[in-house]
């Protein structure tokens, strides 16, 4: 039932929702009320004060909107409406008295400052504060504290919002930080000064409201105004979260969060924001070829008219790595047609069926898992798969859902119940489940669920489910995946079939396996890792900063990635380099724009084009043999590792250094 | 005076038997069962006519309060917790009842327990009452072996568990949400309001926080009637109260007597008067370090209790009466005071954890005289800044205290800072 | 004040077999899954078997409790009777210094403090046997000024009745707690004004001092 109540603000009528909170009224009627401590993903503190407003008719004094709902306030005279003033003589003179105090303490250091330029407190000085300080007593300085390479503290500027207590304890589920003494000795300090255990602690960053808390790779490095900002999506993981890439030239500098409610809230993960370095390092900036068993530079054209010989000459397989843009998997895919070649983008042997969507997509959202009753988790880590999805099914078990889980059991953040490690043990569970209403479960099915030595048993199982009322979502662990099933980029049979007979192997991107020795190899991708040692022609691309791109989430949902900055060196976008490829080869494809590209794709797959839109999938249940028992092996083993642009990043390899050794202090205490 | 056979709190100095056997010969304890089962309505309506005000600090009917809980339990359980933190600088009152008269206040905890369905009750005391702690837990554990308490308490049919639970130095623990805060194993960081106790409180179920005196005294409420208990003091001001006369008098004590009792009287006939005599009185804080001082002009007429002292810019508060002769430096006994608050902010709230800090910094310029008198001004609106702008009422504990001397002494700050710019 | 962790600390901590019952004890007075209520008394407990409250102590109780250490680490630094360094073996000293005790003169009682324990609070005596802070209002208002030594309340003190309770303790005698002026507990000095019929059957000391007495013949 709505509980829509009428109330007056600044002399407005308006209508909410009882359990609103007056800031969220306000919000809503575009009336600004300032604040340090409120932040709607995060429980109310009510502790800086600065969103304090007067209530008519209640006491004298004003009272915290950030806190107080609609539903408590009581109507005025005759029953006419509560009101509230948001510009009132009280209200203004709470707000500069808690601004003056809030900068008493706080160094005035703003030239300096990494916040300086989108600082909420400088800000709301500005607007808010006083222009003179009576504050004559020293001012107090706090120790800095040591939270690893990635967040930068400088704690004197901390005013003790407790965001970040209550965003690493709340969301991000570890405990560690906290704020301990009282009064002005009052300090956020990790415990016994360690540094964060959490793939999230960057978004600290973004909800520190002053400097207290900056990236440190990013100090000094630029300043807000300088940067040319560029919404993106992400494409570490296969959530698509949807970042900011801000650049200065040819760089990009940091990566931010955007917000997008049903996918990533307003979080990213350590890897989407700090993986930047990685861009510069490792880069293919320019044609190679093979020469007496050593890759030699060349240009261009030699590089193509050398790929276009091989592949006129050899039977072509063509595979599809994780960080493909759907445009680059669709030119390629056409290119092989035309080639009459074969197509495999599950290059990890992961049993995805094709062609039907319920099955490698599932039928749920992810914003399904807010609103789950029970969840059940199959073969899947999502603390490192998508560590901000694991944060939603954090904050879904926080409101009260249950967890359950087969497969490895690992440290999630929350509490599950553990049904064992193999395929009999999700049998049994299913079964278990046979008189059950299913209508508020939710199955997360990961990779490890999907390994071709489970004949997809494990899916089938979990669309018999779904067929009696269960939600399902497949949990995929690269950007690509989805978009290159979309396309139709796989071969029946999988990477076995799709390799027997190939005398050249097209490599879009493909780093996270061996090659098999014997056929040439052309690698296209835009770092130098795994698939370019095995390399006999390699072509330099873009990176996903680079060029823009359509990526499908592990949802379904296709959503627009942009070029931020310009590819390093000679590297050119990859839906280019196949276009030059098959004019080489004489047979042009028929765009010569990434418009026109687009414009055919969505024809041959509209709705690859209705960008961030989820299609509901009609769930089509698999046959599946019963297969004989196996174990469910989770696919991602170092978390900040997973990419050849993380591997490149010189970030990462420390923060996978210090996981590893703390992991292992931990064995060895246990 | 009143008249011992009025006195609720007969054990007050701790003279008598403090044992059960010697509460009962008291009359404590007497027909308890009886009372409780007229039921709680009545029990509710007697309260409120009897005119009790919270003896905690803010006054707040108790009979009123008791009310709010929910009639019906909704499954939760519902929580008496009784505010024994006593911890306001001049209160010393709760201290002689738990560890002289207990009686009173377990007897007190049955039947606010049992008219407010609550079948648990906490008493928090604080930490460095350890002595009235082990006392009060002595008495406690005799009313378990008499049946007192626990199943069926008193022969009731009223099921009722009494717990004690101590702090660990923290004056914010006083206030009441903060307390439950504290009694969950957390820090004493105040909650906001609403949602309010009653509806939200321990554990997130209903629960009503008393202080110790407001719930010791009902039974005799109860057992003399509401009248009875009215009769003595003001309209709107009734009752018995325990006044704890510190500072400069000849004879400090802890003293119950009727509300209303003319300062004057207070302080001549249990004290001994003040030290040199009245006219030797410089300054009274009348109900504990958050009110707000009277001078000696005040003083003269003042009556003790809630309206008057409201009335006249202060308040009753816990009824910790301070008295400071003409020998004192009034600035610095209120500088000591914005040095309590300071020390006991609880940090969580911008307003009282940077005001109080630096309330307390201009007060120690103030009491050296190393100061602009424009600085008066300034101080003064730094205390308007606090109050009324944080979550619990400690901010505008720190704050008053300080208006009160800036309205009444500032000529003395000024002289001050005049002095030392002239030595200088 | 800030408070932390002291930079020295002891391995581990274990509770007594005794100590360990105590504290089940206290944990069954709080609802099921609520257990982290105890901490304020089970960190007491400890500090009261080791001296002071220590690290190894803090994470111990956490980890009965059930709670994140962060957690724990908070409430042993917001509450100022942890002491979360060594304090006087002997006795460690807490002077109220809050109005009434200041102007009945608790400035007094401070300077013997610091010339004949240790200029600074929190700081052990040469000897390590003593120490002593200012602490707040100790809610004995009425018997001002007045200290705490562990568990007991000396009141009605005077520079020269605290010297030689400090000469006591010095010699490793125990002094009677409460009134150094002879009062009973909080009674007018002169007097009772009030209550006289009990004042005749009153025993020689009073509840409070009469537990301390029973304690220190055990
Ligand atoms: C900072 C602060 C400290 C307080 N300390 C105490 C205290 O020590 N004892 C007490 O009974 N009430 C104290 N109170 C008042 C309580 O919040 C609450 O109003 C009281 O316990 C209610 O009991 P009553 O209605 O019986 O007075 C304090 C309030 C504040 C704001
Ligand atoms: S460090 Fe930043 S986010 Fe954390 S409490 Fe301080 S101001 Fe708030
Ligand atoms: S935003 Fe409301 S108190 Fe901070």
């Amino acid at each position: 039932m709505s509980d829509l109540r009428k109330i007056i603000i600044d002399g407005i009528e308006t209508e909410a929702l009882g359990d609103m909170t007056l800031i969220q009224v306000c919000e809503q009627m575009g009336i600004e009320i300032p604040r340090f401590c409120y932040h709607e993903r995060l429980s109310i503190a009510g502790n800086c004060r600065m969103c304090l407003v007067e209530i008519v008719g209640g006491p004298p004094k004003p009272a915290a909107s950030c806190a107080m709902q609609v539903k408590d306030l009581r109507p005025g005279p005759e029953g006419a409406p509560p009101e509230i003033r948001t510009r009132s003589d009280m209200a203004r003179q709470a707000r500069e008295g808690v601004m003056e105090f809030l900068l008493i303490n706080h160094p005035l250091d703003c030239p300096i400052c990494d916040q300086g330029g989108e600082c909420d407190l400088q800000d709301q000085a500005v607007a808010y504060g006083m222009d003179f300080s009576r504050y004559r007593e020293a001012k107090r300085a706090i120790d800095d504290l040591d939270l690893g390479p990635l967040v930068e503290t400088h704690m004197t500027r901390c005013i003790s919002c407790t965001r970040c207590v209550r965003f690493t304890t709340e969301v991000a589920g570890i405990t560690q930080m906290g704020q301990s003494g009282r009064g002005e000795d009052a300090e956020i300090i990790s415990y016994l000064n360690q540094t964060l255990h959490s793939n999230m602690q960057g978004n600290i960053i973004d909800l520190c409201p002053v400097g207290a808390l900056t990236s440190k790779p990013y100090a000094f490095t630029a300043r807000s105004w300088e940067l040319e900002k560029v919404e993106s999506i992400d494409v570490m993981d296969a959530l698509g979260s949807n970042i900011r890439v801000d650049s200065k030239g040819r760089r990009v500098m940091r990566i931010l969060p955007r917000n997008h409610d049903g996918v990533n809230e307003e979080w990213i993960s350590d890897k989407t924001r700090f993986v930047w370095d990685g861009l510069t390092n490792q880069r293919l900036d320019r044609p190679f070829i093979r020469v007496d068993g050593k890759l030699v530079a060349c240009s261009w054209d030699q590089a193509l008219d050398e790929a276009g010989s091989l592949l006129k000459s050899e039977q072509v397989t063509s595979i599809a790595g994780d960080l493909a843009s759907v445009e680059a998997v669709y030119a390629l895919g056409q290119l092989t047609d035309s080639l009459k070649g074969k197509k495999e983008c599950r290059v990890n042997n992961v049993d995805l069926p094709i062609g039907n969507r319920s099955g490698y997509v599932g039928t749920s959202r992810i914003e399904d898992i807010d609103s789950a009753g029970r969840i059940l988790m199959v073969g899947t880590n999502p603390g490192v798969e998508a560590p901000v999805l694991n944060a939603r099914i954090r904050a879904s078990w926080l409101a009260g859902s249950h967890v359950e889980l087969v497969g490895e059991a690992v440290d999630l953040t929350y509490g599950y119940k553990h049904h064992g490690t193999d395929l009999l043990s999700w049998q049994k569970l299913a079964k278990n489940l046979e008189n059950v209403d299913l209508a508020d479960t939710l199955i997360i099915l990961g990779q490890g669920a999907l390994h071709e030595s489970l004949d997809n048993s494990a899916l089938g199982i979990a669309m018999n489910l779904a067929d009696r009322g269960a939600g399902l979502l497949i949990l995929h662990t690269a950007a690509a995946r989805v978009g290159a099933m979309d396309l139709g980029f796989a071969t029946e049979g999988g990477m076995d079939q799709a390799l027997d007979g190939a005398g050249v192997i097209y490599n879009l991107g493909v780093d996270e396996i061996d090659i098999p020795s014997g056929p040439k190899v052309i690698y296209q991708g835009s770092h130098g890792d795994r698939g370019a040692h095995r390399a006999d022609i390699i072509l330099p691309a873009a990176a996903y900063t680079e060029e823009a791109g359509i990526f499908v989430n592990t949802e379904g949902r296709p959503q627009l990635a942009s070029k931020a900055t310009f590819p390093v060196g000679e590297a050119k976008e990859n839906w280019a380099i196949v276009r030059a490829l098959s004019g080489k080869l004489g047979m042009p494809l028929e765009y010569n724009s990434q418009i026109q590209l687009r414009l055919k794709l969505a024809k041959e797959f509209p709705h690859l084009m209705e960008i961030d839109m989820v299609r509901q999938n009609e769930l089509q249940p698999i046959e599946t043999e019963q297969a004989g028992n196996a174990e469910l092996k989770n696919v991602i083993n170092d978390f900040y590792l997973t990419n050849p642009i993380a591997r490149a990043s010189a970030v990462m390899a420390e923060l996978s250094y210090l996981t590893r050794s703390r992991d292992g202090e931990f064995n060895e205490a246990a | 005076m009143l008249a011992d056979q009025d006195r609720i709190f007969t054990n007050l100095y701790g003279m008598g038997d403090c044992t059960l056997a010697g509460a009962r010969k008291r009359g404590h304890w007497d027909g308890t069962a009886e009372l409780i089962k007229k039921g709680k309505d009545w029990i509710i309506t007697q309260v409120k006519e009897s005119g009790l005000r919270g003896r905690g600090g803010a006054g707040f009917p108790t009979g009123l309060k008791w009310s709010f809980m929910p009639r019906n339990s909704d499954g939760r359980p519902h929580y008496l917790v009784v505010n024994a933190d006593e911890s306001e600088p001049g209160t010393c009152k709760d201290r002689e009842i738990m560890r002289h008269d207990p009686h009173t206040l377990i007897e007190g905890c049955l039947i606010a327990g049992f008219a407010m369905n609550s079948n648990v009750g906490y008493i928090y005391i604080r930490g460095e009452y350890i002595r009235e702690k082990e006392l009060l837990q002595v008495a406690i554990d005799e009313a378990y072996d008499a049946g007192l308490l626990g199943g069926n308490a008193c022969n009731s049919g009223w099921d009722f568990d009494l717990y004690l639970h101590h702090g660990a130095g923290a004056y914010i623990c006083g206030e009441e949400t903060a307390l439950l805060e504290s009694l969950e194993g957390k820090k004493g960081m105040p909650r906001m309001k609403p949602p309010f106790p009653a509806g939200s409180g321990l554990y997130g179920c209903p629960t009503t926080v008393n202080n110790v005196e407001s719930i010791a005294v009902v039974p005799t409420i109860l057992r003399r009637g509401a009248t009875w208990f009215a009769s003595f003091g003001r309209e709107n001001n009734t009752g018995t109260k325990i006044f704890a006369i510190s500072g400069h008098v000849n004879s400090p004590c802890v003293v119950e007597e009727t509300m209303s009792i003319s300062l004057r009287e207070l302080i001549d006939k249990h004290c001994d008067g003040v030290r040199g005599g009245w006219d030797n009185l410089k300054a009274v804080i009348p109900g504990g370090a958050s009110v707000p001082l009277l001078p000696k002009s005040l003083c003269d007429d003042a009556i003790m209790d809630f309206d008057w002292l409201r009335d006249h810019q202060s308040g009753l508060g816990t009824a910790a009466v301070i008295v400071m002769d003409q020998s004192t430096d009034i600035i610095k006994a209120i500088w000591r005071l914005s040095k309590f608050y300071k020390h006991e902010s609880c940090g969580q709230c911008t307003p009282c954890r940077e005001g109080a800090g630096w309330m307390m910094r201009v007060m120690d310029r103030f009491v050296s005289g190393k100061a602009d008198i424009e600085e008066i001004d300034t101080l003064l609106q730094i205390t308007k800044q606090v109050e009324g702008h944080t979550i619990c009422a400690l901010g505008d504990a720190a704050a008053w205290p300080v208006q009160g001397l800036i309205r009444h002494f500032r000529n003395e700050i000024e002289d001050r800072i005049l002095q030392e710019k002239i030595s200088v | 004040m800030l408070r932390r962790f002291h930079h020295t600390q002891p391995d581990s901590f274990e509770f007594s077999e005794e100590n360990l019952k105590w504290a089940r004890e206290q944990i069954a007075k709080y609802p099921e899954g609520r257990q982290v209520s105890a901490i304020i008394p089970l960190l007491w407990r400890a500090q009261e078997q080791e001296g002071w409250l220590t690290k190894p102590a803090t994470e111990y109780v956490a980890n009965m409790l059930g709670m994140a250490r962060i957690r724990a680490y908070e409430v042993a630094t917001f509450y100022f009777m942890f002491q979360l360094q060594p304090i006087g073996s002997i006795a460690h000293i807490q002077v109220c210094g809050t109005t009434s005790c200041m102007i009945c003169g608790a400035e007094d009682l401070i300077s013997v403090c610091k010339e004949r324990i240790a200029s600074i609070p929190h700081q052990l005596s040469p000897c390590e046997r003593f120490s002593w802070e200012e602490v707040e209002c100790l809610g004995a208002c009425a018997n001002a000024p007045m200290i705490q030594i562990g568990k007991d309340y000396y009141e009605d003190l005077s520079r020269e009745s605290f010297e030689s309770l400090l000469d006591d303790l010095f010699a490793n005698r125990k002094p009677i707690p409460g009134s150094r002026k002879g009062r009973f507990s909080s009674e007018p000095q002169t007097g009772v004004k009030c209550l006289a019929e009990y004042e005749n059957g009153k025993a020689k000391f009073s509840p409070a001092v009469s537990l301390a007495r029973i304690e220190g013949d055990q």
